[in-house]
C-alpha cells in the first residue's frame, strides 16, 4: 500500500462514475471546500466526467488566495525592512500586493527566503542571531498546528528574534458564511480531507443539521472525489443530510488531540477578512496573550497602509463560485501566472491558475487537455 | 503548499528535544517533525504537511475503502434485471 496510485486506479474510477450515474436523478450542485481537491478535479476532468447535472462548485479553499490585501501589504511592508530576513511559503512570493510582490521586494534588495518549513525559519532565526526573522503564518487547520508548533519551540529554546506575520483561516465558519449567502446555491459539500484530519468532524453535525446540508469528508486522489461525490448526491437524492466520512483512512472523528491542544494554547479565534469575501465572524486565529510578543504585527509598526484591489480582478466572485475562471475577461490574457492580478491565478490550489494549467483553451478543446482518470 | 502528502517513515531521531523523522515521499526525502504523532514508527505511512506530520494512514480502512470501490455496480450485475442491462449495454456500443 502506497496510498496514492491505489486511489487513481482508471477501472474503480469507471464502476464509481458508473454508480453516480446510476444514482443521480435530478441537478444538485455541490461545492468542493479545498482547493486541493479543486486542483485534482480539473487535472482529470472530473467535472467533465460526472453526469451533467451534477455541478461542482469551486470553494475558497485556497490559503494563498483568501489571504487578504492588506495582509499581503503588511508581508511587504515588514520584508522591505533592513534587519529583517522574511521567511515564507515559495506560492506566496508572486501574489500581488497593492503596488508589487515579494519578489519584487527581494530584488530591490530585501532579505526574502523560501522555506518548505516553518521549522526552517526559525532555523535562519537561530544562525541569524543579529537579524530579526519574520515567518508569514497562513494556511487553514492544517498548516496552523505546524505555526503554533515552533512558536512554541522559539519560546522553549529563547529565541526572540524570531516572529509570526498571523493570518490562520478556519474552515467551519467560511461553510456558515457560504450558506448564508442570499447567492448560495450549494447543496452539499466535499468537507477538506486534511483538515478533518487535524481537527476532526465534530464541528459539522451542527452546521449539516442548521442548514440541512450533506457534508462529506473527502480526501485528494481521484478515486477519494469520485467517492465524495457519490456519497453527497446518495444523500441529497434520499432527501437526507448527515456528516459522513469517505476518507477514513486519514481522518478519525476525533481529529489529532495533540494537534488540538497546541493550537488552543498558542492561539485565539478572531474575526478575520478573507480576500475577495469579507470579513467572517470568528473565522480566523491570531496569537493568544501569551504569545503575543512573537506576532509580528505588534513587533513592526504597520498600521496605516493603504491598499487597494485591481479593478479588473473577479477572484472574489471566483473565490464564491459565482462565476468560473473563463468568465473573467482578463483571464489568459492580461491575467496569467506569471503575471497575476489576483491571487487566485498564483498558487496552483487556486481556481484560475488550475484552469489556465489544464484548460486555457476554454469549452471545445478542454477534454483532451484534461489528463483524464478512465 | 496547502498540499499534504503521504510518506513513509524510514528512520525516526530526537534532536533538540524534539522527534524527527526522516520521511520518503515515493524517492524524495525530507525531516519531518512528529511531536503531533509521538507514536508514529519506522515503516508506517503519514500524512505529512509543511514538514509536521498530522496524522497516521491506516491501511485497514484504505483496504476497505478500496474493496468497497471494487464490489461497486456487482450487486446489480447478479441481482438486476437483465433487460434493463442488455439495453444498457447496448446504448453504452462505441459508436
Ligand atoms: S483570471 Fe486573474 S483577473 Fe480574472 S479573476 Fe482570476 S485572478 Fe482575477
Amino acid at each position: 500500500m502506497r496510498y496514492i496510485e491505489e486511489f487513481q486506479d482508471p477501472r474503480l474510477a469507471q464502476r464509481l462514475l458508473e454508480e453516480i450515474h446510476r444514482t443521480v436523478t435530478r441537478p444538485w450542485a455541490l461545492m468542493e471546500v479545498c482547493g486541493g481537491q479543486t486542483h485534482t478535479i480539473i487535472r482529470h476532468g472530473i467535472d467533465q466526467l460526472l453526469p451533467d447535472s451534477v455541478e461542482l462548485i469551486h470553494g475558497p479553499g485556497c490559503p494563498v488566495c483568501v489571504t487578504p490585501l492588506e495582509m499581503i501589504d503588511k508581508a511587504l511592508a515588514i520584508a522591505s525592512r533592513p534587519e529583517v530576513i522574511f521567511c515564507s511559503f515559495g506560492d506566496m512570493l508572486r501574489v500581488p500586493g497593492t503596488d508589487r510582490d515579494l519578489f519584487q521586494v527581494r530584488s530591490e534588495g530585501g532579505d526574502v527566503r523560501v522555506v518548505y518549513s516553518p521549522l526552517d525559519a526559525l532555523h535562519v532565526a537561530r544562525e541569524n542571531p543579529d537579524r530579526q526573522v519574520v515567518f508569514f503564518g497562513i494556511g487553514f487547520e492544517t498548516t496552523a498546528p505546524p505555526n503554533a508548533m515552533t512558536v512554541h519551540q522559539a519560546h522553549r529554546l529563547g529565541i526572540r528574534n524570531f516572529s509570526l506575520l498571523v493570518s490562520h483561516v478556519r474552515v467551519p465558519p467560511a461553510i456558515e458564511a457560504i450558506m448564508r449567502s442570499t447567492e448560495c446555491r450549494v447543496q452539499g459539500f466535499l468537507a477538506a480531507g486534511h483538515v478533518c484530519s487535524v481537527m476532526g468532524t465534530e464541528e459539522y453535525p451542527r452546521l449539516s443539521e442548521r442548514h440541512q446540508v450533506p457534508i462529506v469528508v473527502t480526501g485528494f486522489e481521484p478515486l477519494d472525489i469520485l467517492e465524495g461525490v457519490r456519497r453527497t448526491v446518495l444523500q441529497l437524492e434520499r432527501g437526507e443530510h448527515h456528516v459522513d466520512n469517505a476518507y477514513p483512512r486519514a481522518v478519525r472523528p476525533e481529529g489529532n488531540a495533540a494537534a488540538k491542544a497546541m493550537l488552543a494554547d498558542v492561539f485565539e479565534v478572531t474575526d478575520r477578512s478573507w480576500r475577495g469575501i469579507g470579513t467572517i465572524p470568528d473565522s480566523g486565529w491570531r496569537l493568544s496573550a501569551r504569545y503575543r510578543d512573537y506576532d509580528a504585527e505588534h513587533r513592526f509598526p504597520v498600521a496605516d497602509l493603504r491598499t487597494t484591489e485591481p479593478a479588473d480582478c473577479r477572484s472574489g466572485e471566483v473565490l464564491q463560485g459565482l462565476i468560473t475562471p473563463h468568465q473573467c475577461a482578463a483571464f489568459g490574457n492580461t491575467c496569467t501566472p506569471r503575471n497575476p492580478l489576483g491571487a487566485t491565478m498564483v498558487s496552483s490550489e487556486g481556481a484560475c491558475a488550475a484552469y489556465y494549467l489544464y484548460r486555457r483553451l476554454g469549452d471545445g478543446a478542454e477534454k483532451q487537455e484534461a489528463n483524464s482518470v478512465v | 503548499m496547502c498540499l499534504a502528502v503521504p510518506g513513509k517513515v524510514l528512520e525516526i531521531e530526537e534532536r533538540d528535544g524534539t522527534r524527527m523523522a526522516s520521511v520518503d515521499f515515493g524517492g524524495v526525502v525530507k525531516e519531518v517533525c512528529l511531536e503531533y504523532l509521538p507514536d508514529l514508527c519506522v515503516g508506517e505511512y503519514t500524512i505529512v504537511h509543511v514538514g509536521f506530520a498530522l496524522q497516521r494512514l491506516d491501511e485497514d480502512s484504505a483496504r476497505q475503502t478500496l474493496e468497497l470501490f471494487t464490489q461497486l455496480g456487482l450487486l446489480e450485475e447478479e441481482f438486476g434485471d437483465p433487460w434493463e442491462q442488455a439495453a444498457r449495454q447496448d446504448r453504452e456500443v462505441p459508436r
